[in-house]
């Protein structure tokens, strides 16, 4: 690897706003070197062999915790799997008591999923181990950032010039967060798109354009992200109907025919069929979907040798 | 103990009697006496060269935790803090546990009170248990020595019952502090809603939950003809409707706080949960809106909304921290940064930390003038120190200005002649 006058020296990865363009383009290209040993045989190099990884989730999670845990083998670590909730949390032990008794046990790494913003970071002031964002309220997931970045550079042979469209609910969205921060770092353009109600106020300041109509996102777009639109918000009057949803602001074959013929669609995941994506595009010959998968496992296990080779 | 004392070469500046003008000051058996009066010869001397003298500080809106949370502050701890920040006076919110919504509790605070260092003024609730549906009973809480009535920490949201407040606390001759906050618009926030919450994964809270609110009251006020007290503006858009409300004569008061006119909504950065409170820091343009309306008049008093809070609702995430941060120690200091920084003059200042507190509460204190009780604060307004978590008085420590370097201080308090504090050097 190139690595003239660079060098990696993030301690935890708590989100990508942390990360310069030369952290980010050294991440992916660690990545894809991982990326072959998922494909062997015996998916396992010794890397990471006597290191102590703890997955913390506070947060349900299938996806993200299983390639943390992939990940993590595939480098001969030993992982093991927490999962609290938050409500029992708030009764009885704080976070930090949760984590320092973990860190007491030693581990080299926790990989932290936490429904309230800025929790990786509280932890980080209280113990050693290395300490990577897992997804933090509507905050940063800066993971599935990097393997949306890799997923797009993987298709596109770049990521400088490209016009990124990211279409549902902004404002709850810490990957949608992550991906303006980080494709904009990367020199992408990044459009955003959905009802006035899922967007943040000073959107605009983040360096993503806000438009005001799906056709100006989508049009001449290199990459079209959806976003899963959650059907529980308590309290708060964001949108009448999933149906409506569906109709004025999701993805369909014909809002496809806007972006550049060559445009790919992502989504995060987990997808609700039908409301902010159609089946046909989510399953179509432009869903890279099961590619970001691949590719998240190839970056997080580029982040835990990165965060460990400067432990 | 002496409550007799001669203060020479100090700068007397007295606003209501139209007095700033360097002098000596002179107490008598815990008395202002009048010019010309004889020294006793019990009367200790202070060499006060390079000091203000003021009538003693109020601090209109605090919240000594007692009873309920002693183990965030408490009656005694509370006024120690205020006499070290230089308060002879503070008036103590009702939201204790429980709430000071009747008779046994107001005398509780009283009794306790002679115990701690500064005159305590409890307010009432404005509904029984500050849970917005009955008025509490203002003639009892007012007789066991109240002096005005608030929700403060939950707003009344019953239009209805703010109106009916309004009229009976004026029967009872209370003040009523509105806390405004329209509770359906900031439910879901935990700091200003903005750029910074946008970048923090924070929800936020938009400055017309306060407007709305501030309005909803200036209404009222009008309506009624009765007056209110408007507590904590954060917003150039409430500070606004307050001044206009008062070019066409309508009774509204209002107060801010030290850290509205300090910092903005990128104190919070960092999760740093000694910055969070309700209303939330706001804008850089709210902040200089805030320090117009002190220079303009808009504004009737600084006071701190003092509201300690232990480690334990503290260092948590930030969603889940508790709202609010100490300040009787920094009002002083903060507060004079706006004089040498020329938003307000030395004059301005006392009529801000003292005059209109105790005109609002209906309280005495705020002049010098010849046979008022000896309510002091003497302050050294070029001091330099470092405001740090050893030196904190307070019992509980959540202050967003720890490590700061600050200028100008108390060096002395004083209630009827009674040293409450004074600076060890």
């Amino acid at each position: 690897m190139k690595t003239t006058g660079y060098h990696f020296q993030q301690k935890h990865i708590l989100g990508i706003h942390h990360l310069s363009p030369d952290d980010i383009a050294f991440i992916l290209r660690t990545a894809d070197s991982f990326k072959e040993i998922s494909t062997r045989t015996i998916k396992k190099v010794p890397t990471l062999r006597g290191r102590t990884i703890v997955n913390l989730f506070f947060e349900p999670s299938t996806r993200t915790r299983l390639s943390f845990e992939i990940a993590a083998k595939r480098m001969s670590a030993d992982t093991f799997n927490v999962t609290a909730s938050t409500s029992s949390a708030t009764k009885g032990e704080t976070l930090i008591d949760t984590a320092r008794n973990i860190a007491a046990m030693k581990p080299d790494i926790i990989i932290l999923r936490h429904s309230f913003s800025g929790a990786p970071e509280l932890l980080t002031r209280y113990i050693d181990a290395a300490v990577i964002n897992a997804g933090d309220g509507t905050h940063e997931h800066p993971s599935q950032s990097l393997l949306d970045m890799m997923t797009v550079q993987e298709h596109k042979g770049r990521l400088a010039g490209l016009k990124i469209a990211i279409i549902g609910d902004i404002l709850h969205s810490r990957v949608a967060h992550s991906n303006i921060l980080g494709f904009t770092r990367m020199g992408a353009r990044v459009f955003v798109y959905g009802p006035a109600t899922l967007i943040p106020r000073d959107l605009a300041e983040l360096g993503a354009t806000v438009c005001a109509s799906l056709a100006e996102a989508v049009t001449e777009a290199d990459v079209v992200m959806t976003l899963r639109i959650q059907k529980e918000r308590q309290s708060d009057p964001l949108l009448p109907s999933l149906r409506e949803y569906a109709q004025k602001y999701g993805v369909t074959r014909k809002v496809m025919d806007w972006a550049r013929p060559d445009a790919i669609v992502m989504h995060p995941g987990p997808i609700n069929r039908g409301v902010e994506l159609m089946a046909d595009v989510a399953d179509g010959p432009r869903s890279v979907i099961l590619d970001q998968v691949t590719n998240g496992v190839a970056v997080r296990m580029a982040l835990l040798y990165l965060v460990m080779g400067n432990s | 103990m002496t409550t007799s004392w001669l203060f020479e070469n100090g700068r007397i500046i007295d606003p209501r009697r139209g007095i700033d003008r360097p002098g000596s000051l002179l107490i008598v058996d815990g008395v202002i006496a009048a010019e010309g009066t004889a020294v006793p010869s019990e009367a200790r001397r202070i060499d006060a060269a390079g000091c203000w003298l003021v009538p003693g500080l109020i601090d209109m809106h605090v919240h000594l935790r007692e009873p309920g949370q002693e183990y965030k502050e408490d009656v005694v701890s509370g006024t120690r803090a205020a006499a070290a920040g230089g308060f002879t006076g503070v008036a103590c919110m009702p939201n204790t546990r429980p709430v000071n919504d009747c008779r046994a509790v107001t005398v509780q605070i009283l009794e306790r009170a002679r115990q701690g260092y500064a005159r305590v003024y409890p307010v009432g609730a404005i509904s029984k248990g500050s849970r917005g549906e009955q008025l509490a009973e203002y003639g009892e809480m007012k007789d066991a020595g109240v002096v005005a009535v608030s929700d403060d920490g939950v707003p009344v949201l019953d239009s209805q019952l703010m109106r009916r407040a309004l009229e009976y606390a004026g029967d009872h001759h209370l003040a009523v502090i509105s806390h405004s906050e329209e509770v359906a618009l900031s439910r879901h926030g935990v700091m200003n809603e903005g750029l910074t919450a946008t970048r923090m994964g924070l929800m936020g809270i938009p400055t017309a939950a306060e407007a709305i609110m501030v309005y909803r009251e200036i209404a009222l006020a009008e309506y009624t003809g009765r007056p209110v007290h408007v507590a904590h503006v954060s917003t150039a858009m409430a500070t606004e409707l307050i001044r206009s409300a008062k070019a066409r004569g309508v009774r509204v008061t209002a107060e801010t706080a030290p850290h509205y006119f300090t910092l903005t909504e990128e104190a919070v950065q960092g999760y740093n949960t000694n910055a969070k409170m309700n209303p939330p820091l706001r804008t850089e343009a709210d902040r200089q809106a805030i320090r117009q309306g002190l220079a303009d008049g808009t504004f009737d008093a600084i006071a701190t909304d003092h509201a300690p809070h232990s480690q334990l609702e503290k260092e948590v995430e930030f969603d889940l921290a508790a709202n609010g941060i100490i300040g009787l120690e920094t009002a002083v200091p903060l507060t004079l940064a706006l004089v040498r920084e020329g938003v307000i003059g030395p004059g301005r200042f006392v009529e801000l930390l003292s005059v209109n507190p105790a005109r609002i509460l209906g309280v005495p204190g705020g002049t010098l003038s010849p046979d008022s009780s000896a309510d002091l604060t003497v302050i050294n307004p070029e001091l330099a120190f470092v405001y740090t978590r050893e030196s904190v008085v307070s019992k509980s420590k959540n202050s967003p200005f720890l490590g700061w370097n600050l200028q100008g201080r108390a060096v002395m308090t004083m209630v009827a002649g009674r040293q409450t504090f004074t600076l060890n050097r």
